[in-house]
């Protein structure tokens, strides 16, 4: 494997309502914060990556016109993916693998405010079994959070501290939708959308976007002084039959960290792509994480850009790792209903 | 400006507006379903999905072997939705949930209906309810109720 380092990351203020503000518009001012933080302009570039939803925008190929964000002329080699960006970071580091680029820039954006999510969400799912069923997206998070509870996976103790913590970390992310505080009252005074999830244990619906800069070895220190390493990075999928999977533990993801051989490492600090309360003290379990400080940025309940939250995660934890003295983070993406696929990046800051 | 009548229109629905095969696994559940009947697919190692699955997603294996399964079955998983959204089918507080019919080994999402949320628990004892009119969809069982 050739090492590859992250060497820039900007995230757009997280909105409610982008309103008037394009996808164009949004992309283009993390874009170049990026290339005037790093003193780069595209043609430093190699492959350009980028990940959204068509069915945020209600077309197809609407992912196109994002690329009026960037300098397309001279020609660019570029590619997207119907994903969370993190999977468009992941396509560039195989790109990088493969030796057909050096540098990649990578953005996600997604506005989920003009339309109903729910039931945008219900049409991607399977169209046979599942779609014409209509179920939104808290009501099948809400199947697994009812396992878990009923397992003693977790407490309803556990979710109602993830709210909580999630809010009191919003104010290390100048960029979080949610910032004000709550407690146990407020908590138990909102309404159920499904339960047993109420309103605060969702993510609010948000537009924003937030792009990435990777880089190979030789040129990672062209562009930084301190480039924050990509150790290891593993993404699997479960079974699209939701109900023949085990929603009380992840098989993929104990497979995912055995593949990165993560058991012996001390991480520091760690980001997961947890949008509803329930799967954070899930997946803290599941990756032993009970000690190491998690979602200090608030997370997807302060903000959940629909195709950026996964790669925010890794992108919090580069800045965590840039900006503290730590050594070895986790961050986490996630896709599906009930977290079926789920990708895991050990990011490490050179000693 | 140019006078309304001087544009071009074109009508644009937002729809999947492309028709697809069910192919040979979930033609046959499909059908069987338009006759109220449930199947599901077994495996070679005697375990059963239903919703028919076109593969075992542990031994990747394909399946065709179609047996009945249901229409009882027991709650495995339920979220309960006291305020209906407009998308939804059912207009009353319902739930979702993830139904394991008899002799099946694996769950099907459906809706369960005329209940209370008081009435559910993991465990519950519930059965399918049909469609008025079938037309080999999933929709065809309209919902799961309380097994009398």
């Amino acid at each position: 494997m050739k090492r590859v380092a992250i060497v820039g990351y900007a995230q757009h203020p997280i909105l409610k309502n982008a309103g008037a503000l394009n996808e164009v518009e949004l992309i283009m001012p993390v874009v170049h914060q990026l290339f005037n933080d790093l003193g780069i302009s595209q043609k430093d570039i190699d492959f350009t990556c980028s990940g959204s939803c068509d069915y945020l925008q209600g077309a197809a190929f609407a992912f196109v016109e994002g690329l009026s964000a960037i300098q397309t002329n001279p020609p660019i080699k570029e590619s997207h993916v119907e994903m969370d960006a993190a999977w468009a970071m992941y396509e560039s580091m195989l790109k990088i693998q493969m030796g057909d680029a050096e540098t990649a820039l990578i953005y996600g954006f997604g506005k989920s405010s003009p339309g109903d999510l729910d039931a945008i969400i219900s049409l991607q799912m399977d169209p046979y079994y599942i779609s014409p069923l209509w179920p939104d997206r808290v009501s099948l998070a809400a199947l697994q959070a009812r396992v878990l509870l009923d397992q003693n996976v977790i407490t309803s103790e556990q979710m109602l501290a993830s709210v909580i913590e999630a809010r009191a970390n919003s104010k290390n992310n100048k960029n979080a939708l949610i910032t004000d505080l709550i407690d146990e009252s407020d908590y138990l005074k909102n309404a159920m959308v499904s339960s047993p999830l109420n309103q605060l244990d969702c993510p609010p619906i948000s537009d924003g976007s937030s792009a990435m800069i990777i880089a190979s070895e030789e040129k990672a220190y062209e562009f930084t002084d301190h480039p924050i390493w990509i150790e290891g990075i593993d993404h699997r999928i479960e079974s699209s039959n939701l109900g023949s999977r085990n929603l009380a533990t992840s098989k993929t993801l104990q497979a995912s960290m055995d593949q990165l051989n993560l058991k012996n490492i001390k991480f520091d600090v760690a980001e997961l792509h947890t949008q509803f309360s329930h799967e954070l003290p899930f997946l803290k379990s599941l990756l032993n994480l009970q000690d190491v400080p998690t979602n200090l940025s608030g997370g997807p309940l302060v903000g959940n850009v629909m195709m950026c939250a996964g790669l925010d995660a890794i992108g919090k934890t580069y800045e965590s790792l840039k900006n503290n003295q730590f050594t070895h983070g986790l961050a986490h993406a996630t896709s599906g209903p009930c977290l079926q696929h789920n990708m895991l990046v050990h990011l490490e800051a050179q000693k | 400006m140019s006078d309304s009548k001087d544009l071009l229109r074109a009508p644009f629905e937002l729809a999947y507006n492309y028709k697809r095969s069910n192919g040979p696994v979930m033609s046959k559940f499909f059908d069987a379903l338009g006759k109220q009947t449930i199947l599901g697919t077994k495996s070679s190692t005697g375990k059963v999905f239903s919703p028919a699955a076109e593969f075992d997603p542990d031994t990747y294996e394909s399946l065709n072997d179609m047996v009945e399964v249901g229409p009882g079955g027991s709650v495995e998983s339920f979220s309960w939705i006291e305020a209906p959204q407009k998308h939804h089918l059912i207009k009353e507080p319902f739930a979702f949930a993830l139904i394991k019919l008899d002799g099946a080994d694996s769950s099907m999402l459906h809706m369960i209906a005329d209940c209370n949320e008081a009435d559910l628990s993991i465990g519950t004892r519930v059965t399918a309810a049909w469609s008025e009119t079938t037309t080999k969809r999933i929709t065809d069982i309209k919902f799961f109720t309380l097994e009398k």
